[in-house]
């Protein structure tokens, strides 16, 4: 790839990624993820 | 301080603050402030009784249960910006289970090569993981309730057993009475990784990591880069001599496997690898070349 567009696939990438986290806070998932994280995971500890 | 130590100095001290609640571990609870919310950029079980914060593998996956889309865009596009920021990284410096791996690997055992055609054949199982376990899987098995099943994590994932189920259950006696064959297939998984650690270089971030494979499709375009000054550079293969990776940076300063350990950087004679610091990377380039 030629090296000068590496910035702007950075920049784009960049753009992408904070626009997802941003609609993923507007959507408040972070909600479930704080739901999940707060109770044992049983089948992460390998009982589920 | 020795500059060799630098990077195992921070990655002590990531695993000691991502599980920075210690109490945790000796009343075999886990910990449930608001810093939950938010994901770790490294693979560390929320269900470790000292865990600070979400693990973003976990929480991909039992998002596809509760999400409106499938999948969570806040788990995505953070982990897509720590990504782009720092690539893989984050695998050579913060993450826990890879300082483990790192650890077990100083056993004085001898170590296995294994043919770079075979490896890079088998490197492909975390591509697979990433996208069958993680996303797809748990997708399909999302019910109306918003309940689904974390394959990766209830069926291979050694960081859940090792920082998770060891220590809850050893503390937790009403736990003790509800293990079964899944405890014991994931001590087996745990065993063969550990195993595997001694004689092959963190033979997990190679061949079975979902989140090193995530972060590895973003290590080419990385704002944390590597790159050669070919002026400097004699060609004298010292640093693919001795990449733990496998890679050999002169040909691929960005390759999709390296995890930035500077091992590399270390060796070369010619102090010819070096990290992009430079915004303007074309004028750089240009120079170089």
């Amino acid at each position: 790839m030629n090296k000068i567009k590496i910035r702007w696939v950075q920049c784009f990438i960049t753009f992408i990624a904070i626009g997802l986290f941003m609609v993923g806070i507007i959507n408040q998932e972070y909600e479930a993820v704080y739901n999940k994280a707060v109770n044992i995971c049983l089948e992460c500890i390998g009982i589920g | 301080m020795a500059k060799r130590n630098q990077r195992r100095i921070i990655q002590c001290v990531s695993a000691v603050l991502m599980n920075a609640n210690i109490a945790g571990f000796w009343k075999g609870k886990i910990y449930t402030g608001r810093s939950k919310n938010l994901c770790l950029p490294i693979l560390n079980c929320y269900s470790c009784p000292g865990a600070i914060g979400a693990c973003p593998i976990g929480s991909l996956q039992v998002s596809a249960g509760c999400s409106t889309y499938g999948i969570s865009f806040y788990v995505l596009g953070f982990l897509a910006l720590m990504g782009i920021l720092f690539g893989r990284l984050l695998c050579g410096f913060l993450c826990p289970f890879g300082l483990i791996q790192d650890l077990l690997y100083k056993v004085p055992l001898p170590n296995l090569k294994i043919p770079r055609k075979f490896d890079r054949i088998v490197r492909f199982g975390k591509y697979l993981t990433l996208f069958f376990l993680v996303l797809l899987l748990p997708l399909l098995a999302a019910d109306s309730y918003g309940s689904t099943i974390p394959y990766f994590c209830k069926y291979l994932c050694p960081a859940g057993t090792l920082e998770g189920g060891i220590p809850l259950i050893s503390m937790n006696k009403a736990l003790q009475n509800t293990i079964g064959w899944l405890f014991s297939w994931k001590m087996f998984v745990l065993i063969i990784v550990t195993v595997a650690s001694i004689i092959i270089h963190r033979p997990f971030c190679k061949y079975l990591c979902p989140l090193g494979a995530f972060y590895s499709l973003f290590n080419r375009f990385s704002f944390y880069r590597y790159y050669i000054e070919r002026s400097k550079c004699t060609n004298c293969g010292k640093c693919s001599k001795v990449c733990p990776m496998n890679v050999n940076p002169v040909k691929t300063p960005n390759h999709a496997e390296c995890i930035r350990c500077g091992t590399c950087k270390k060796q070369c004679p010619q102090n010819a690898i070096k990290v992009e610091k430079n915004i303007n990377l074309h004028v750089k380039e240009k120079r170089n070349e």
